[in-house]
């Protein structure tokens, strides 16, 4: 029996590409998951926390954790704010409880569901980046290979360099604009040189900065969430 | 005057868009990658390996003190001196004075860091010593007049065309860019300085406590050179470099050598532990080990951040950081690059470089692959709470976190606001203003949605 599932909307994902969120509602409620939305939540705290103001940070996330305290399970379409929450809340805060219950939405599918074949079909070449706060502090990584694999119709190619950071690195995309898009360069050249027509990812904010990179080099490739190709249903 | 910051911005700016400087750093870091691809199917387990090497390193700090004083009284005990220099200048003055004092002219150096980090050479040369740096890749930046580029690799900015270039401007009778015939020519020019020169200096890998000895490895057998041919030999080291036991080597050898060069080992390994004995053939007949702190005590002091002093100098963080691959080694203005400089040198040099700390998209490869397990980039997330809590970020940005915390403490004004932030950039950018600047500047603009998701789940759109 799956949980009912509280999402977790992170801000700019509210904000700037609800589609994200809604995609990602699609899957669980396809797989057969209750979801309903906390509208008390805000923001995790990571830019502050990143940017060095913990106690900024600290008193929004407490109450991040009090918007979540009933909840029995957490889902969130971005590996780097669930990361905020499970690895980083432990060195804010003296002592949070029920941090696991927090999961990336591949995890969540492929560990907690136990399910790689969600029903979709995309008729595409895709390649996969591996946002750094999915992989190195959640470790994900086989989950959404497995997913995409399960998908009807599409192909997965693997890019050099996957694991390499795509540049975004929040306040650091604009604090040194010039690596960062030196960074999303890089990156997209590893990920056009396996002849993808998209690049996907489990961040949203690694997708945004990509697409802005994309976008300004007149790429033909495009940036879109995993949830987004697991949302495109398969007609049976 | 320009600031380090501003300096570093500089140089970001220039080599970011260097699409030839990516390329040769590219290829160079490949071949690393290549060799270490097939050197770490060798271990039964290299996670092992740096576990080890993490408690080995971990234990040397936190006993320092303890350690120190026993390679001290080894090496006084067979006749070598032990200076203690709390700051570079007492260091530099160490040296300058001994060469001084021995009628020195000619100095030939091994590979280190700590030298660089003192600025030694430049001191000696300034008495009238002609200092050689005899590593090839440190010599070809002593060629060009410039601090080296990479901890290990200090000539990685250049290919091997432009080496050669180099070679037949300062060398001459280069004909071809064949690295045998540019090697040959190295050994040629650098021989003749090994025989005739009257002080060798060097850096340590470890300082073994139990055996008193300093623990050096090279490739080019250059280490073995200036520490064994010149009638003095100094050591120039940090305070950090010390271990417990002659058989942590053992471990810390091979994990450094993986490490640093993809190699299981380097082809010389040297332990040195005074002047030469009386029943040896060789060997100098004065042996001197400076010991560096500037700075270093400080940071052991810091009982949160401490463990950055584990740091064994393989540069493998250098190697993956994203950021260094695209500014390069000159951009950070530093002794020590890429991520470990980037959370060591605040520390050292002080808020001066503070902008170094947020040169990082925190993408956490540099741990990754750390052989003795710093958490870099947790380190640098420390330095920036420290920035932030000693006051040292712009009012402006103070009070923006300010405003977002409270922001964020309402999802009635969360929502409300974000809302109206959002209309005004669209009604901004409409009138041809534009509000995103710094993100537009490298990237198209955002696309904003109609709705929030908040509105999307509350109209019934989900």
């Amino acid at each position: 029996m799956l949980p009912r599932i509280a999402l977790f909307i992170p801000c700019f994902v509210d904000q700037m590409c609800p589609q994200v969120g809604v995609d990602m509602v699609r899957v669980l409620r396809r797989i057969g998951c209750e979801v309903f939305f906390p509208e008390k939540q805000t923001c995790c705290g990571q830019p502050a926390f990143n940017t060095g103001y913990w106690e900024d940070a600290r008193v929004v996330a407490e109450r991040f954790l009090r918007v979540f305290d009933k909840a029995e399970a957490v889902v969130g379409p971005s590996g780097s704010c669930v990361a905020m929450v499970r690895k980083f809340y432990p060195e804010l805060l003296p002592s949070p409880s029920g941090l696991t219950k927090f999961y990336e939405f591949s995890e969540f599918l492929t560990n907690v569901a136990r399910i790689e074949d969600v029903g979709a079909a995309f008729a595409h070449r895709v390649t996969l980046h591996d946002s750094c706060h999915a992989l190195r502090e959640l470790g994900v990584h086989d989950g959404p290979r497995q997913l995409l694999k399960r998908v009807r119709g599409l192909e997965l190619v693997e890019m050099d360099h996957a694991d390499d950071c795509c540049g975004f690195g929040g306040t650091f995309s604009v604090k040194f604009g010039m690596i960062s898009a030196a960074m999303g360069d890089t990156k997209t050249e590893n990920a056009a040189a396996t002849g993808a027509e998209f690049v996907t990812s489990v961040d949203p904010s690694c997708l945004m900065h990509l697409d802005g990179v994309l976008r300004k080099k007149k790429s033909p490739m495009q940036a879109v969430h995993l949830a987004s190709i697991l949302a495109r249903e398969a007609r049976a | 005057m320009t600031t380090a910051a501003q300096e570093f911005l500089r140089w970001a700016t220039e080599k970011s868009a260097d699409l030839k400087h990516r390329r040769i750093l590219r290829k160079n870091i490949d071949h690393y990658d290549h060799s270490l691809l097939k050197i770490l199917p060798t271990y039964s387990n290299y996670e092992v390996a740096r576990e080890r090497s993490a408690t080995i390193r971990h234990d040397a700090v936190e006993h320092l003190d303890q350690y120190l004083l026993q390679f001290e009284a080894k090496i006084q005990e067979r006749g070598g001196h032990v200076f203690w220099a709390e700051t570079a200048e007492e260091a530099r003055a160490y040296v300058v004075s001994l060469a001084r004092e021995r009628g020195v002219k000619r100095i030939v150096k091994s590979k280190s860091m700590v030298t660089e980090e003192i600025h030694l050479t430049p001191a000696l040369e300034k008495i009238g010593c002609r200092v050689w740096e005899t590593d090839l890749g440190e010599w070809i930046v002593q060629l060009r007049n410039e601090p080296p580029y990479h901890i290990v690799a200090p000539a990685m900015h250049l290919s091997r065309v432009e080496i050669a270039e180099l070679f037949r401007e300062k060398l001459g009778g280069i004909t071809s860019d064949d690295p045998k015939e540019l090697v040959e020519a190295a050994r040629l020019a650098l021989r003749g300085a090994f025989f005739s020169a009257e002080m060798g200096i060097s850096g340590a890998n470890f300082l073994v406590a139990d055996a008193g000895l300093v623990a050096i490895t090279t490739n080019e057998g250059n280490g073995r050179l200036c520490t064994t041919l010149p009638k003095i030999h100094v050591v120039v080291t940090g305070i950090e470099k010390v271990i417990a036991h002659l058989s942590d080597l053992a471990v810390l050898w091979p994990t450094l050598t993986t490490a640093a060069t993809g190699r299981m080992l380097a082809t010389y390994k040297t332990m040195i532990g005074g002047p030469r004995g009386p029943d040896e053939v060789d060997g100098p007949e004065e042996f001197h080990v400076v010991l560096l702190d500037n700075g270093r005590s400080e940071l052991l002091a810091d009982t949160e951040q401490r463990d950055v002093l584990r740091c064994i100098r393989c540069a493998a963080c250098l190697n993956v950081c994203p950021v260094y691959q695209q500014v390069g080694g000159h951009a950070y203005g530093t002794t020590y690059q890429g991520p470990i400089g980037s959370v060591l040198t605040p520390h050292l040099r002080g808020p001066e470089f503070d902008h170094l700390s947020y040169a990082s998209s925190l993408c956490g490869k540099c741990t990754s692959v750390c052989p003795v397990k710093i958490d870099l980039h947790h380190h640098l997330l420390q330095n920036r709470r420290n920035t932030v809590r000693k006051g040292r970020r712009p009012l402006s940005e103070r009070m923006a976190f300010r405003g977002w915390r409270w922001l964020m403490m309402g999802s009635g004004r969360y929502a409300w606001l974000s809302k109206l932030g959002l209309r005004a950039i669209r009604v901004l950018s409409g009138m041809g203003a534009n509000p995103l600047k710094k993100w537009t500047e490298y990237r198209a603009a955002p696309e904003f949605p109609e709705k929030s998701f908040r509105e999307m789940w509350r109209d019934g759109d989900v």
